[in-house]
């Protein structure tokens, strides 16, 4: 008896706070290994490691809309598309490439505000498939208005050349990786408090949450426009690093893998978004390279969606809360 | 005295399926009104109803002297009513801590929560744990101690007995009494156990088929044998 007082005694002690560390701190040391990273790693792992940034921005975005809010989203990788069109366009007029970000998520917020309207008033399959629509809608509004977005050529995007003391791949890994510790320090600051918490109290009961006082309305809008706004800085910074748009790049299985990603990584965890951000960069190159030794084409660009079945289906048989919530150095029972 | 929450010629229901007919009732400030009734009876439906989660097709609601139509149920809290609705409306991934925080949200500064946890010590014990952690009885202390959260004038309680031992039910309805002779709440109390809830309540209401049938002091109820087997069955 005394021995589970103990226990009691000591879980109260400890309030059980997932983020232990100041998020500040956490993303001023994640900024100091990326740029001790991009001065260690070949030209082509810090190509890799911007996109892991980009991707970053977005599923950091969408595993507090999912995780957190419990809305479901087949839509972000549109939202994306969006953030990158719109950043291809400014570029190719003003060549301003902070304001042409700013912009591209101002722009992708509008979006988001609209569907997220729409979503508020949805509930689980009928909210997937609303942002369903929108995953195959936007891609092809580029061939409805050709003569703005080039159809399925894309747009090529204008850059300045990087500063002459850095690589190409350096400086896009030091945008992508400004962009993605700027979204989880603001993400992680965000959340901790009462919009957390009202997010969280709306996914679990949404009467309880209204007899709280709680507007639920107005929550899970604010919830679709904040991921929103994410998906749109990914989208942008994504144009950055590719140099040009195009509605190949932003098809739904994009949006599907975001999903996947943040669901092994594990969900309404922002360690779970930067696992998943790492799996979306990681796993098609694995499946790239054995497509490549098994010679043959046509497996190649199946591959990568049959290992994020197997990984996703493995994951959640072995942790189900995703592969953030394992701690290895903790005995087990002991969350 | 002016009553505090006015009920007049409520009809109210799920669909083209109406509940309630016709409901009029009033509760005083500081008094505890016990609605009793059968199954279906209408009893949870006049609570949901009167805090907004369901709309009403006619009638007339006044709170304080302020009509209540339109208001939304998110709002109702900020006007001093507080739903604790069947099946105990907690938030079970969040911790006790922050499902009473929840409650007193939206008042600026925040409640301390200190009283809550000197009205319910069992919730002190366990503040750092997650509501679904919590036995039933607790569950049930910590939907009411959110609804005490915001501080509300009237309390509307869905079956606070509900799956709980006799000894829990009885703890809750003298912290209800008690809290209503300190503070001056008023509840208006829904339940099954007739005996228990007239126990505590100052008037009794009985519901039948959404209508309400009678209406008399506990008391009066309690002993008078006719009035108990006409509409109490026991």
């Amino acid at each position: 008896m005394t021995v589970v007082r103990d226990r009691v005694a000591t879980r109260i002690a400890s309030p059980p706070m997932r983020r232990r560390f100041s998020p500040l701190l956490v993303v001023m040391i994640g900024a100091a290994i990326v740029v001790a990273l991009t001065y260690t790693l070949p030209p082509f792992r810090t190509y890799q490691l911007a996109t892991v940034g980009a991707y970053l921005c977005v599923t950091a975005g969408l595993t507090v809309l999912t995780g957190l809010n419990g809305q479901l989203s087949l839509g972000h990788g549109a939202l994306m598309a969006t953030g990158a069109y719109t950043l291809a366009l400014w570029q190719n007029k003003f060549n301003l490439l902070v304001v042409g970000i700013i912009v591209a998520i101002l722009v992708t917020t509008a979006v988001g505000a609209v569907i997220g309207l729409a979503a508020a008033r949805l509930r689980g399959p009928y909210l997937a498939g609303l942002t369903l629509a929108v995953a195959v809608v936007v891609p092809s509004i580029t061939s409805t208005f050709d003569e703005t977005f080039n159809s399925d050529q894309g747009l090529s995007v204008m850059l300045n050349p990087p500063p002459e003391s850095m690589t190409n791949e350096q400086w896009q890994a030091w945008v992508c990786w400004g962009g993605a510790l700027i979204t989880v320090l603001a993400l992680a600051l965000l959340t901790r408090g009462r919009f957390g918490r009202d997010m969280r109290a709306v996914r679990d009961d949404e009467t309880a949450a209204r007899l709280a006082g709680i507007s639920v309305a107005r929550t899970q809008v604010a919830a679709f426009v904040v991921s929103a706004a994410c998906a749109g800085l990914a989208g942008a910074l994504f144009a950055v690093i590719a140099q040009s748009v195009s509605p190949g790049a932003f098809p739904l299985t994009l949006s599907l893998f975001l999903l996947m990603a943040i669901v092994i990584g594990g969900l309404g965890r922002l360690t779970g978004a930067l696992i998943g951000a790492v799996l979306l960069v990681a796993l098609p190159a694995v499946a790239h390279e054995i497509g490549e030794a098994a010679g043959s084409q046509r497996l190649e660009g199946n591959l990568a969606l049959t290992f994020f079945g197997v990984v996703l289906v493995v994951v959640m048989l072995a942790a189900p809360g995703g592969l953030a919530s394992l701690r290895p150095f903790k005995k087990k029972g002991h969350r | 005295m002016s009553a505090l929450l006015e009920v007049e010629g409520l009809t109210a229901g799920y669909g083209a399926a109406p509940v309630l007919h016709d409901v009029s009732l009033t509760v005083e400030p500081g008094q505890i009104v016990a609605v009793l009734g059968a199954n279906g009876a209408g009893k949870s439906t006049l609570l949901r109803t009167l805090s907004g989660l369901l709309p009403a097709t006619s009638g007339r609601v006044t709170f304080d002297g302020q009509d209540l139509r339109g208001i939304k149920v998110e709002r109702m809290v900020h006007h001093g009513i507080a739903h604790v609705p069947e099946g105990r409306g907690v938030v079970t991934e969040l911790t006790v801590d922050e499902n009473l925080r929840l409650g007193g949200l939206w008042r600026k500064p925040q409640p301390p929560l200190e009283p809550i946890y000197e009205l319910f010590p069992r919730l002190a014990e366990r503040r750092g744990h997650l509501g679904h952690q919590l036995s039933g009885g607790e569950r049930q202390m910590l939907a009411i101690g959110r609804a005490l959260a915001a501080q509300p004038r009237l309390l509307l309680l869905d079956e606070p007995s509900l799956g709980l031992a006799p000894k829990i039910t009885a703890q809750i309805m003298a912290l209800l009494r008690d809290l209503r002779d300190r503070t001056g709440l008023a509840v208006l109390l829904v339940e099954q156990n007739v005996r228990s809830a007239l126990s505590i309540a100052d008037q009794g209401v009985v519901l039948s088929l959404g209508r309400i049938v009678t209406r008399h002091d506990a008391a009066t109820l309690v002993d008078d044998a006719d009035l108990r087997h006409a509409y109490l069955g026991f």
